[in-house]
């Protein structure tokens, strides 16, 4: 009986495991493509060979003597096809060429030739330090285009002189702003986050007697006798000595970054000199025991100078104006986009604001940045940077030039409010022009905001402490982005004055720097014995009060003032300008100026002094408002994009499945009145195993059709098949001329219960019942419930949850469910399983009635007796094959064909070959069967007793029950 | 079996077993027998009633759209005792949050700067609260709950080849039994806030929210920030949805489909803690699943959220069609 089933070749992979391939393949090119698509950056980067060496240059002009600058020049392997504009990238300050490394990778990987190199007077450059010495840093830069324009890489706009871009934070955006207007050279500049002058930003005095209109956004009052910034200029100090640069050490936020990119993203070795500093310290290194390190002497005496009372000398002061960028800004005609920083205490906004007003003034094309980062903050995030980027290659014409400016005349990041799980939210604002840079641009709209409060005293303690905090240079901005912002601004009583604004109705954005008009009178100090000249400052600033009292200072920054001229009860009125801030004011908050008389960052005065402090007129204070337009990257367009595609692919994929069910199946028109018909069905599963194999039988109507079989024969596995569970390998089953598939509509012409019942076990047998119905959809007058339901006979237990059923009890009732709707072809499997004989006895003549109003009924039952007692008809089958199929009648009495049961089987074999006419004679135990060929069978009675065979019993041979038996018997013995 | 005998051999007597007494039935309620009458009622209803059939081979009356209308399933769920689970754990965990917090210490200075710290505040910022701290596992498992069970179930019933027989076309039926299982899960899912909000009122008043950062939002502001927020949770859980509707026609064990789309999100929110991935995470499904917060600011960036419901969706649009690929070709043999 071992048979082996020929398949094609195709088939060497099972079906089933082919689609699990196919769904597994399917999901990793999905999710691949998505991965691919968050990840990818774009095109691949043009791979960047790097060239290390030392320049010679003089260590001023015309002398004879060199300093040694340690320099890197990074060529893209594109600029050694075609030569392409270069970029001088000079360090902050206390880094060296290897705190740019990443900014000078990434625009080599833009396509740049980028020249990075060490300054005189850090890392491995010999030299002392001048702060951007037009002798001496700024002179390096001019050698250094010299390098520039011989390297074969760099493109030439004419002899010696290449096309060339300085770019650079702090110190180096500085120094490309003094290299553009002393060597015209230089065809475009971006500094980021510099001054303008430095004796401002190291000495503000952000007020003056009379009026101040600005009519640009972040103009300050900037007077001469400044108060000494003296946090910031210790920073500096110790930068120069070797303590690591002053740079951010993070970069500031952007739209959609996120907090632990934030946090991470400085991939820069050696940035902090700390990290960097082992091979990175010069041959002179050792010089901590000087106490100005590698400071030439000039800037060393200009520091001591100031930090010994504040003030600074008129040396100092020239030495300042000498190394400022103010000193040159006149002169630089040539584009600048000029990127500075919302959260800086060391430059703010105002440098960058006095640097366009120079340039555009000189006429150069000016661009500005305001980004929410800076000296507190973080540098330039990523995608300012390749914004920064890609405005150089538009304005050097290469590489790949934009073919429009991509940033525009203004472009300012708003910050919103720290947010629970991420780093602030930023929304990027643009406006066509910088607000008051020319006589024909508008000056920037001021908002007035009417301020409240009565005339206070503060006083300055003696020695200048306690003071208040505003900030802590350089770690403002870690601090504010924790958990508790405000953490850093304390104001002291009694050395504060407040002054309110009502709670705004709606948002008002400061964009810029607002203007104030004050009162100060000095009073005479009751603790000391003399009068006081009070001329000790007053720091002035503008907090953003929330509706329960929390107070945030925007930018932490403040605005020191020193008044010149005041006498003891004399009042003076003055005009303040506020540090310039971007800073929503939300509906519900309210603005507060504060008044106070110190401030940790600053040298206060030692002297005892206090000061009534008013406001001077109505106590307007003037906001200057910007109005931007969101940019549009702040839309989250291809998420947007992509849930539309999504969309448009499930729409798709409907379709096409609708489409396919629409296909219609072949109808056959001659089998229209046959309930069932199968032809050569045949159903394999993975593994070789067979479970039915070229099966055929038909049934009529009115027939009730006996599938029968062992267990294990088949019968299941074929009526599932029928009810569309299984869809078979090969053959076809046609029910009423219709193909049977899973879901074919001809499905509802068939009532099934196939391998024990299945209810909710949570719901009643009448609910299940019902249920069942309304599932199917059909008008429930068709459904015959309670006709089904009485069928059942379950009595009361209907209304009981299915649950609690016995098994007889749920097999009646899913036998119902099966007859719901009176299908015209009844499958039952197993019927009577479970049910006690008179249970089966009704069962019978329920099935017997049924199919004589002309349906058709299919029962399964590995019982003979039962399947003789049922069924008119009788489908024998075995390992799935078919084995008989025809009337019960007549395959129970086939043919001629007779048994006796006799005592000698012996000779009643031989008997019975005697006789004419009597074919296959054989003896099973004492049983002969003999084919009599339409003999009368007493002919052969009579020969056997002629023979003297005692004959016990004659009849006509039950061929099924030999063949089932001996099917069923032999189980196991075969194959 | 005995019982059954004895009384489908008394009940010959009587067609009054079907109309007969309630106390009767109540003793004998293995009483299971046919009436002899009910069977020619049956057969003479059978005999009188033959029904015609379209041409597309159904009997008259069947329409492949109207099987497994949306109501009859959702009848079929919701009386589910895990259904009634699941929305009293909804009704449940708010409660048990505010007696949490009552019982709770009240010392403002162990405040630390959270949300959590501020749950008291005010019945928005019990609710952002309460959807916080379910919003990890809680939320998720209601999800694969409906969606992981309710085809599985069926086939641990071996109720769905009956379903499939009535015929219930194999993507109709995964489409009915998403819509409903869809529907039980944003009830839930609205449920559950809806009772924080409730009992944040009465506990601590319709007040303005507040936010760690000490802004504030009007009572009104907040509930439509508040309902955003739930449509974007059930949005960004349709990635569950997914997994658990895949899962659900792969498997006849409900408790495996559930458990597998529950381990999905247990594993994307450990491959989440992993910062050492970097930007990959930001395809794992659970990456943005607080992305909400972000309407709590005044100034709402929607690109992470944005970013989220797109990662989300493409995770259902992959599973859906995997899920409905495996069941249309599935042979369902329990």
């Amino acid at each position: 009986m071992l048979r082996i089933v020929p398949r094609p070749l195709v088939r060497l992979v099972p079906h089933g495991r082919r689609t699990r391939i196919a769904a597994a393949a399917l999901a990793v090119v999905l999710l691949g493509a998505l991965i691919v698509v968050f990840t990818t950056p774009g095109e691949d980067p043009p791979s960047v060979m790097t060239h290390e060496e030392f320049i010679e240059v003089p260590t001023a002009p015309g002398s004879p003597s060199q300093e040694r600058l340690d320099i890197t020049l990074y060529v893209p392997d594109t600029a050694r096809e075609t030569p392409a504009p270069a970029i001088l990238l000079p360090h902050g300050f206390g880094g060296s060429k290897r705190s740019v490394a990443r900014d000078a990778r990434e625009l080599a990987e833009r396509g740049f030739v980028v020249l990075a190199y060490t300054a005189r007077g850090f890392g491995r450059s010999t030299g002392m330090i001048a702060l951007n010495d037009p002798d001496a840093e700024v002179a390096d830069a001019s050698e250094l285009l010299d390098y520039l324009a011989a390297q074969p890489t760099v493109q030439r706009d004419a002899d010696n002189d290449p096309r060339v871009a300085v770019t650079g934070s702090s110190y180096a955006g500085a120094l490309a702003l003094l290299l553009a207007g002393t060597d015209e050279r230089v065809d475009a500049i971006a500094p980021v986050m510099t001054y303008h002058d430095l004796g401002q930003s190291l000495l503000p005095n952000a007020a003056r007697h009379g009026r101040f209109e600005p009519r640009s956004p972040a103009r300050m009052l900037a007077t001469d006798d400044g108060v000494f910034k003296q946090g910031w200029a210790g920073v500096l100090f110790s930068g120069g000595l070797g303590a690591g640069g002053i740079g951010p050490t993070a970069d500031a936020p952007e739209p959609g970054t996120e907090e632990d990119d934030v946090t991470t993203a400085d991939p820069a070795p050696g940035s902090q000199g700390a990290s960097g500093s082992g091979p990175d310290v010069g041959p002179d290194a050792a010089t901590g025991a000087r106490p100005c390190g590698r400071f030439a002497p000039q800037i060393c005496a200009a520091y001591n100078d100031l930090v010994r009372d504040g003030e600074a000398s008129e040396r100092t002061l020239r030495l300042l104006e000498r190394v400022s960028p103010a000193s040159v800004t006149d002169r630089i005609d040539i584009p600048a986009l000029l990127v500075q920083g919302e959260r800086d205490t060391l430059f703010g906004l105002d440098q960058a604001d006095a640097n366009a007003r120079d340039i555009h003034d000189a006429g150069g094309e000016v661009r500005v940045v305001w980004y929410a980062g800076g000296h507190d903050g973080g540098g330039p995030g990523a995608t300012l940077r390749a914004s920064i980027a890609d405005w150089l290659a538009f304005q050097l014409e290469g590489p790949r030039p934009p073919k429009d400016n991509p940033l525009p005349a203004f472009r300012y990041d708003v910050q919103g409010t720290f947010q629970a799980t991420r780093a602030p939210s930023v929304r990027v604002l643009t406006a066509d022009r910088y607000p008051g840079l020319d006589r024909d641009v508008p000056a920037v709209d001021q908002e007035s905001v009417r301020l409240s409060g009565p005339e206070q005293v503060v006083i300055n303690p003696p020695g200048g402490t306690p003071a208040a905090i505003s900030g802590i240079p350089g770690f403002t901005g870690l601090a504010d982005s924790s958990a508790r912002p405000g953490l850093l601004n304390v104001d002291l009583p009694g050395q504060s004055a407040r002054f309110s604004s009502g709670e705004f109705t709606e948002q008002l954005l400061v964009t810029g720097s607002s203007t104030i008009r004050l009162q100060v009178t000095p009073l005479p100090w009751s603790g000391g014995a003399r009068g006081t000249e009070g001329t000790g400052p007053l720091f002035v600033k503008l907090y953003d009060i929330g509706p329960t009292g929390q107070r945030t200072l925007p930018g932490n920054a403040v605005s020191p003032v020193r008044i010149p001229d005041l006498r003891v009860g004399e009042t003076v009125e003055v005009t303040v300008s506020l540090p310039p801030i971007v800073r929503p004011v939300q509906p519900g908050h309210r603005l507060e100026l504060v008044v106070a008389t110190t401030d940790r960052a600053y040298t206060n005065a030692t002297q005892p002094a206090a000061y009534r402090i008013g406001l001077a007129g109505s106590g307007e204070l003037a906001v200057p408002e910007v109005s931007g337009e969101a940019t549009t990257s702040g839309w989250p367009v291809w998420q947007l994009a992509g849930i539309g595609g999504l969309g448009l692919l499930a729409v798709a994929l409907l379709a096409i499945t609708a489409l396919r069910r629409r296909r219609a199946d072949g109808v056959d028109e001659s089998l229209a009145d046959v309930p069932l018909d199968i032809t050569g069905l045949t159903k394999s599963y993975p593994g070789g195993i067979t479970a039915v194999s070229e099966l055929s039988f038909r049934a009529e109507r009115g027939q009730v059709l006996g599938l029968l079989g062992p267990n294990g024969a088949g019968k299941t596995t074929t009526l599932r098949m029928l009810m569309g569970l299984v869809t078979p390998t090969s053959g076809e089953m046609r029910v009423f001329g219709h193909r049977v598939r899973p879901g074919a509509p001809v499905l509802s012409r068939i009532g099934s219960f196939v391998e024990g019942p299945g209810f909710l076990p949570h719901l009643s047998g009448a609910a299940n019942l019902q249920l069942y119905w309304d599932a199917t959809g059909r008008p429930a007058d068709k459904a015959h419930v309670a006709e089904a339901l009485e069928i059942a006979g379950l009595g009361d237990a209907v209304h009981r949850k299915v649950g609690t059923y016995s098994q007889g009890m749920r097999q009646r009732l899913a036998i119902a469910q099966a007859m719901l709707g009176l299908p015209e072809l009844l499958v039952l499997d197993e019927p009577t399983n479970g049910l006690d004989p008179p249970q089966i006895h009704q069962m019978r003549e329920v099935l017997r009635r049924y199919a004589a109003t002309g349906r058709t009924v299919l029962v399964s039952s590995h019982l003979l007796a039962e399947v003789e007692q049922t069924s008119t008809h009788v489908v024998v089958m075995h390992r799935g094959k078919l084995v008989a199929d025809g009337a019960v009648g007549e395959i129970v009495a086939a043919g001629g064909e007779a048994s006796f049961v006799v005592d000698k089987p012996d000779e009643a074999v031989a008997a019975l070959n005697d006789v004419d006419g009597i074919s296959a004679v054989r003896a099973d135990g004492d049983t002969v069967h003999a084919d009599l060929d339409g003999l009368p069978r007493s002919t052969a009675v009579s020969a056997l007793v002629t023979a003297g065979v005692a004959v016990e019993n004659a009849g006509p041979r039950r061929r099924l029950e030999d063949a089932f038996l001996r099917l069923v018997t032999s189980e196991g013995q075969e194959q | 079996m005995s019982s059954e005998k004895d009384t489908g051999a008394a009940a010959t007597g009587g067609a009054d077993a079907a109309s007969g007494g309630e106390t009767r039935a109540a003793h004998v309620d293995h009483g299971v027998h046919t009436d002899p009458a009910a069977l020619v009622e049956f057969s003479s209803a059978a005999e009188h009633e033959h029904a015609a059939a379209t041409p597309s081979g159904a009997v008259t009356g069947y329409d492949a759209r109207r099987t497994l209308p949306f109501g009859v399933e959702l009848r079929r769920q919701f009386h589910r005792r895990r259904t009634h689970l699941v929305l009293g754990l909804a009704v449940v965990v708010p409660l048990l949050l505010v007696l949490a917090f009552e019982l709770g210490s009240d010392d403002p200075d162990r405040r630390s700067g959270g949300f959590i710290d501020l749950a008291t505040v005010s019945a928005p910022n019990f609710v952002v609260v309460t959807l916080l701290v379910s919003g990890s596992f809680l939320l998720p498992m209601v999800v694969a709950l409906f969606f992981g069970d309710t085809v599985a179930s069926e086939a641990s019933w071996s109720s769905l080849k009956y379903l499939l027989a009535i015929p219930i076309p194999r993507l109709r039926l995964l489409r009915q039994k998403a819509l409903v299982a869809g529907s039980l899960s944003v009830l839930a899912l609205t449920v559950l806030p809806g009772v924080a909000l409730l009992a944040g009122v009465i506990w601590y008043g319709a007040d303005a929210a507040i936010s760690p950062t000490g802004e504030s939002a009007s009572f009104g502001v907040s509930l439509v920030n508040l309902l955003l927020a739930v449509a974007y949770i059930i949005v960004q859980l349709s990635w569950v949805a997914g997994v658990a509707m895949f899962l659900s026609v792969s498997t006849d064990a409900p408790l495996g489909a559930v458990g597998g789309a529950v381990l999905a999100t247990i594993i994307s929110l450990m491959l989440d803690q992993i910062t050492a991935l970097e930007d990959l995470r930001v395809v794992l499904p659970t990456h943005h699943a607080r992305a909400w917060t972000d309407l709590l600011a005044a100034d709402v960036d929607w690109s992470a959220m944005a970013t989220g419901a797109f990662t989300s969706l493409c995770y259902a649009t992959l599973f859906g069609v995997l899920a409905a690929r495996a069941f249309a070709r599935k042979d369902v043999t329990s």
